[in-house]
This record gives C-alpha cells, sequence and structure tokens, in this order.
C-alpha cells in the first residue's frame, strides 16, 4: 500500500482498515472529493438516505443492532447541522457513532463562506468528541482516533470535520496499529475489594434486586450472558430500563418487566420494597425514579458503571462499582463462586412469594371488545405472529413505544432499538433502514405512531431504493397520544394541537414511494392483515388503525413514587399536581 | 459513604469518595485540570460548565508541558458537595483531560493570582497609596506624576483586602489574571 494519498483516500483507506463495510451519507460541495473516491471502490457500501437526519438514525440502528459503530458522510453547513439531533440521541444513549462532515477549504473558514458552519462548534456539545483537521498529515491519526473514542468506555457520537482543501492535498497514511491515539482509556476492571463488598451484600439480602439497563448490551453479547448466568444462579428477580431490554430475556423466570414511568406494576413495586438494589449499566434517570424522595427508601444500592460521573448524579448510592459491565460481571461470578455461591434462600423465596402477589394484579391487562382495535391488541398479536422469528424492533417515540415495550418480548440483546434518552420522534423509520442494511434476511419492524412517522418519511425512498423489506407497523390514532394523555393528566383535557389533522392516505403513500400499503381498522381481519404484511417481500407501510383515547397504562405520574402508579381503570383527571406538573 | 476507604484524588476513583448528596451546604473548590492543548479544549471546559449549569469563579489557563503539548487550567467554582464531586467526574470523561485534582481537599496547596491596579492621585493620597503599597509588597511597574500601576502578587483574599484600600485613594482600573494553584510537598 501506498503512504502517499489524497486525504479524500486517506479517509476512505482508514473506513476499510477500521473493518466499515456501510456508510450512511449525502453528498455535497465540500464532500465531493470523498465521494470521488467512494465512486471508484468496492468494499464500502454507501447508502443514500434522504436527509441527512436520516443517515444519523441509521447509522444508530445500525451501530445498536451489531454493536459495531455507525458511519456517516455529510457536507458541510446544512449537512453537519441535519446530523445534530442524531448526534444528541446518540450521545444520550451512547451509541457508537462516527460522523465524517467536510468544511469548506481552510483559507475561507471564517468568513461566511457558502455552506460554512462551525461544526465543531455547534456539535461539540452533543458529541463525545470532534475535531477540525487543518492538516492532511494529521488525517489518518484523527480518523483512527475517533473510532477508538467512540468505541472505547462509555460508546458514544463522534464527529470529524473536514476542509475540502484537506481532502485534496497529500499526505502520509498510517494504519490504525501505527496511529497516534491518544491517552483516552478508561478503566474496564472493577474494584476487587468493592466486588467483594458487593457479594457480601448478595449473600444477606433478603430482597435483592437486579435494575439493568443498556450498559449491559453496550459492553457486548457475553455481558448478557453473564448476567444471565447470575441472575439464574442466585435466583434475584431482574428488572430493565427500556434501553436495557433483551439483555435478560423477556422469557425468562426471573423477568419482571420493565420499570418506570410505564413500567410494570412487579417492577416498580419490587424496586420500592427491595432492600438491596444493584444498578448494573442504568443511570437512574427520571422516568426510572418518579419522586427522589420517595425512591427506593429501604434500600442499599449498588451501581456498576464504566462512567464515574453516572455515580451519584441525581441518586446517591451506597457502594459504586467503576468498570466494564462485561468484567464486572465476570468478578462478581469468580468471587460469588469461590466463597460458596451463598444466597439467603429462605428470604429471597419470601420476596418471590410476595412479588407473584404483584405479578397477579396483571398490571398490563386491558379489554379488546367491540369494533375498534385497541392498541395493545396490535401488539399482542404482531408479538404472536412474529414470536420465534428472527426479529429486530425499532420505534418511534410516544404511546406506541411504551406499549411497544410492554407487549413485545425481547429474548436476545441488540433487537430493540429505540430512542430512550432524548426521546426522538422520526428515529424508527430511518433506524429500521440502519438495522434491515446490516441484516438483510432477518425481520425488522418499525413500531411507530402516525405522527413520529411523518417526521422522516422521506426514508420510504431510502428503503425502496434499496429494497429493504422494512416494515412500518404505524398504530394510527391521529393522536399526538403521549401528548394528549399528558394534557387529560394536568391541563384538564384541553387538547391543545395534540391530533393529526389532514393525515396522508398512508396506503397511497406507500404505493407513491414503491412500496406496498396495508390498511386494517378491523380487529377480526387484523391477524390475516398483519401475516399479509410479514408475507410481502419489500417495505411495507401498515395502517393501523386503533382506538383514538386509549391511554398508556400502568404510569407513574411525574412528581409520585414507584408505589403510587396508575392503573388501566384509573381515571387520569388531575392525577399530576401542582409539584409534578413542573417536571417534564 | 466511603466504606471502602479506597485512595483518593485520582479521577479514576473519584466515584469512591462521594459526599452526601442531602448537603446544601455551598463551597469553594479550587481544581486544576492537565489536559491537551488542542483546538477548542478550553471552550470544551467552559461548555460543561456553562451547560449544566456549574459556576465559575475564576479560570487561568496556560501550556505549560510545550513538549507534551499539556496546558493546565485552574478553575475555582462553588457549589454543593455532591455538585463539586459531579463537576470532577463530567470534567474527567472529557477526552482530553489527564487528571482532576481538587486542590481543596486533597492537602495543602498555594495559591497566588496576580493583579495590575492603576491609582491615580496627588498629595497626601499618593503617598498614603505609596506607604500601603509598601505594607502589601506591590511593586510599581509603571509611574507618572499622577498615576502609580502597582503589581501585586499573592492569594486572591490579599488582593482583595489591597483592591479595598485603594479604592478611596484613587482607584481607576484594576486586571486580575485569576488563581494559579499547585500542592505543596511532593
Amino acid at each position: 500500500m501506498k503512504t502517499q494519498m489524497t486525504g479524500a483516500e486517506i479517509v476512505v483507506q482508514a473506513l476499510k482498515d477500521q473493518g466499515v463495510d456501510t456508510v450512511f451519507g449525502y453528498p455535497g460541495g465540500a464532500m465531493l472529493p470523498i465521494y470521488d473516491v467512494i465512486f471508484q471502490q468496492n468494499d464500502i457500501r454507501h447508502i443514500l438516505v434522504r436527509h441527512e437526519q436520516g443517515a444519523a438514525h441509521a447509522a444508530e440502528g445500525y451501530a445498536r443492532s451489531t454493536g459495531k459503530p455507525g458511519v456517516v458522510l455529510v457536507t458541510s453547513g446544512p449537512g453537519a447541522t441535519n446530523t445534530v439531533t442524531g448526534l444528541t440521541d446518540a450521545l444520550l444513549d451512547s451509541i457508537p457513532m462516527v460522523v465524517l462532515s467536510a468544511q469548506v477549504p481552510t483559507s475561507m473558514i471564517g468568513t461566511d463562506a457558502f455552506q460554512e458552519a462551525d461544526t465543531v462548534g455547534i456539535t461539540r456539545p452533543c458529541t463525545k468528541h470532534n475535531w477540525l483537521v487543518k492538516d492532511t498529515e494529521e488525517l489518518a491519526h484523527t480518523v483512527h482516533k475517533a473510532f477508538h473514542v467512540a468505541t472505547t468506555g462509555r460508546p458514544g457520537p463522534v464527529l470529524v470535520d473536514i476542509p475540502k482543501d484537506v481532502q485534496f492535498a497529500d499526505g502520509a497514511y498510517v494504519p490504525p496499529n501505527k496511529a497516534e491515539i491518544g491517552h483516552y482509556s478508561p478503566r474496564v476492571k472493577g474494584d476487587t475489594d468493592a466486588i467483594t463488598a458487593l457479594v457480601e451484600m448478595i449473600e444477606k439480602a433478603e430482597r435483592p434486586i437486579l435494575y439493568t439497563g443498556g450498559g449491559v448490551i453496550n459492553s457486548g453479547p457475553a455481558a448478557s450472558m453473564l448476567l444471565r448466568e447470575f441472575t439464574n444462579a442466585t435466583n434475584i428477580p431482574l428488572t430493565s430500563t427500556l434501553m436495557g431490554l433483551g439483555a435478560y430475556p423477556a422469557s425468562g423466570d426471573h423477568w419482571l418487566g420493565m420499570l418506570g414511568m410505564h413500567g410494570t406494576y412487579e417492577s416498580n413495586m419490587a424496586m420500592h420494597d427491595c432492600d438491596l438494589m444493584i444498578c448494573v449499566g442504568a443511570r437512574f434517570d427520571d422516568r426510572i425514579t418518579g419522586r427522589l424522595d420517595a425512591f427506593s427508601p429501604g434500600s442499599t444500592k449498588v451501581q456498576i458503571d464504566i462512567d464515574p460521573s453516572s455515580v451519584n448524579k441525581v441518586v446517591e448510592v451506597d457502594l459504586p462499582i467503576i468498570g466494564d459491565i462485561g468484567h464486572v460481571l465476570e468478578t462478581l461470578l469468580k468471587i460469588w463462586k469461590s466463597r460458596g455461591r451463598k444466597v439467603n434462600s429462605a428470604a429471597i423465596d419470601k420476596w418471590w412469594g410476595q412479588i407473584n402477589d404483584w405479578r397477579a394484579v396483571n398490571c398490563l391487562a386491558y379489554e379488546q371488545k367491540g369494533s375498534i382495535i385497541k392498541p395493545q391488541y396490535a401488539l399482542e398479536r404482531l408479538e404472536a405472529l412474529t414470536k420465534g422469528r428472527d426479529r429486530y424492533v425499532t420505534t418511534e417515540v410516544g404511546q406506541h413505544q411504551m406499549w411497544a415495550a410492554q407487549f413485545l418480548g425481547f429474548d436476545d440483546p441488540n433487537r430493540w432499538m429505540t430512542s430512550g434518552g432524548l426521546g426522538t420522534m422520526g428515529y424508527g423509520l430511518p433506524a429500521s433502514v440502519g438495522v434491515q442494511i446490516a441484516h438483510p434476511e432477518s425481520l425488522v419492524i418499525n413500531v411507530a405512531g402516525e405522527a413520529s412517522f411523518l417526521m422522516n418519511m422521506q426514508e420510504m425512498g431510502t428503503a425502496v431504493q434499496y429494497r429493504l423489506p422494512v416494515k412500518q407497523f404505524i398504530l394510527n390514532n391521529e393522536r399526538l397520544g403521549m401528548v394528549r394523555q399528558w394534557q387529560d393528566l394536568l391541563h384538564g383535557s384541553r387538547h391543545s394541537h395534540s391530533w393529526s389533522e389532514s393525515l396522508p392516505d398512508f396506503v397511497k403513500m406507500a404505493e407513491a414511494f414503491g412500496a406496498k400499503g396495508i390498511r386494517c381498522d378491523d380487529p377480526t381481519k387484523l391477524d390475516d392483515a398483519i401475516q399479509e404484511m410479514l408475507d410481502y417481500d419489500g417495505p411495507v407501510i401498515f395502517d393501523c388503525m386503533v382506538e383514538k383515547h386509549e391511554n398508556c397504562f400502568p404510569m407513574i405520574p411525574s412528581g409520585k413514587a414507584h408505589n403510587e402508579m396508575l392503573m388501566g381503570d384509573a381515571s387520569t383527571e388531575g392525577a399530576i399536581d401542582t409539584a409534578g406538573a413542573v417536571l417534564v | 459513604m466511603n466504606a471502602l476507604n479506597l485512595k483518593k484524588g485520582s479521577t479514576s476513583h473519584s466515584a469512591y469518595n462521594l459526599r452526601s448528596l442531602a448537603d446544601t451546604t455551598i463551597e469553594s473548590h479550587t481544581l486544576t485540570i492537565m489536559v491537551d492543548n488542542e483546538a477548542g479544549v478550553l471552550a470544551r471546559v467552559i461548555g460543561l460548565f456553562a451547560g449544566r449549569g456549574y459556576n465559575i469563579e475564576s479560570l487561568t489557563v496556560a501550556e505549560v508541558d510545550h513538549e507534551g503539548k499539556r496546558s493546565r487550567i485552574t478553575v475555582v467554582t462553588t457549589g454543593t458537595p455532591a455538585v463539586i464531586e459531579q463537576i470532577k467526574a463530567q470534567l474527567g470523561r472529557l477526552v482530553p483531560v489527564y487528571e482532576v485534582h481538587d486542590l481543596t481537599i486533597e492537602g495543602a496547596s498555594v495559591e497566588r493570582e496576580l493583579a495590575l491596579l492603576k491609582v491615580t492621585g496627588t498629595g497626601e493620597k499618593r503617598v498614603e497609596a505609596m506607604r500601603i503599597a509598601e505594607v502589601f509588597r506591590a511593586r510599581v511597574v509603571d509611574s507618572t506624576l499622577e498615576s502609580f500601576v502597582f503589581e501585586i502578587t499573592g492569594a486572591p483574599k490579599k488582593i482583595d483586602a489591597f483592591t479595598d484600600l485603594m479604592r478611596p485613594l484613587g482607584l481607576m482600573d484594576s486586571a486580575r489574571t485569576g488563581v494559579a494553584a499547585i500542592s505543596r510537598g511532593v
């Protein structure tokens, strides 16, 4: 391999050497040199999106479903600014992503040139790190360093801004193993004394619970396997955040369901009443904790996290263990076994008795009657008809997302892609495109609401162009359902701008894009319609007309504690008091 | 809680030395941050403080190792004990940061600041300004028949005291560098 190359060739060679097989992008003036090199090679597949935000979310879907970093190519100015939502989304959900943006030539930086934006300035707070490369000699080092930073420690998005003249100029190429990637290397091994202290707590605990999160999935499939081994061996009940679904199988005996604002009754009650809470790769988000001063008041709290800043940010923990989840769980198991595999079995059996009483409440119960499809029913049928298949699910944001988390079961990690931290409407469709690219033979479904779907619907064009058989399963209630639900809860049911008027005909829209459209509004015909969607070898928009005023339960209203959940038959009016109303 | 009695101070261990979130006392801490002297590193640190709503009382930055391209940032910040711990953890996870030290709790340290004060006046006031400057060991670095520029170095409180005394004697203008700090001993 020659070592002198143009900057554009250096970028593409660096991507190849980083093992990149796919990039999502959109060309433009300042990015043309790199696109010219992309054109003259066949190792890296370029997926042309319809909007740069779509590229970022597609890369997130790719990353979340493969464990590899997602890569995005965009031009300067609007190309770069359009990735800001995707970068922020990836930052909050710790998704590894590398965005390569073009910049105006170095001589024109600062002159308000055409399509100039201060991209590193704009993206500084929404990336894990970013760089402006002003010298072609630095380019290879910086791209390799970008991959290192995105994938090391707590993963996250990074951005490399490359001026057009740097792409044209010649420089030396260095492969990844010779690159100067700097000193960034967070610790991965947990402190043995601290882990031993945790084992001592586990041996004595009467009402322990595992509260797991996205960190388990980010740590890799091995961490999920260790979590299963540990949970099953100790008989400790387990709940998970939205981001952690699939790390422990939904079909597993110890699974309590998701916790938090729309979590199950049994998981929230168990969190409230436990005496030992073991937080594994989660961060006590406000959707999880509810009212902080009433959060699990009687428990000793242990937190395992790779990021020290996640510890004691909002909830004070008694024992922090800083390290990679996989490493820590491995040591934990080793120490626990070497000390004789002890747990307080009698007490834990009693604890399970209590939990089974809570389970018997059957908190997700709903009634499918009459001629209107309940959204829960639609998802239950989707689950039944796709169970056991090689399936990946993405979602948009809102009620449908919470119902999907409640009614779809995930038995493996990396199968569930959703915008958790940022709550980005418009995430699901492009994410499904990214997932399908990575898993061409698998079934990929985006569970959507009609309003979220419209936010990035242009990506149907991408799905059709690359023959991606993504299934867009829209629960169409002609409302911004979650907004409407909150207006019921705390704004006297004044539905200010929370309905979808002038909706397009989704069947015709599918046909206009060259995809298949299916509409169903009859519960008796739902199974056949879903089967038709699954059988079709190509992209489908499924317009599932559902009950317009269904609320998502259980719900911990904001400002309330875990044991103050609203259940399905609850009246919503005035459920949130003044103190809760100021919260988000 | 600090039951584990683990090593204190360094970035990687800071999470083991956390104090109660419930403590609402506002404390002032002097942090020193060793960073790569790369483009935008100061913006990154300041942006973190602004974005997360932390206070900056004083900030100084300069390259201290030209060969290794490292700069030292000294920040004086205020907050509750929990906020101070969170600031250190957030700084510690920035990619160009090598280490974060909290000089306020990591043993004895020396803090110095330099100030330049322009004092105008004639007659008795001018004599009095000169006399006080001698007491404070301030140096005259510029003089006209009607003005002095004093250079004074010391802990921020000493400079505050000197400034207060100069005010009725014709203080016209002042410039301060912010705090530079370093731990005592080895």
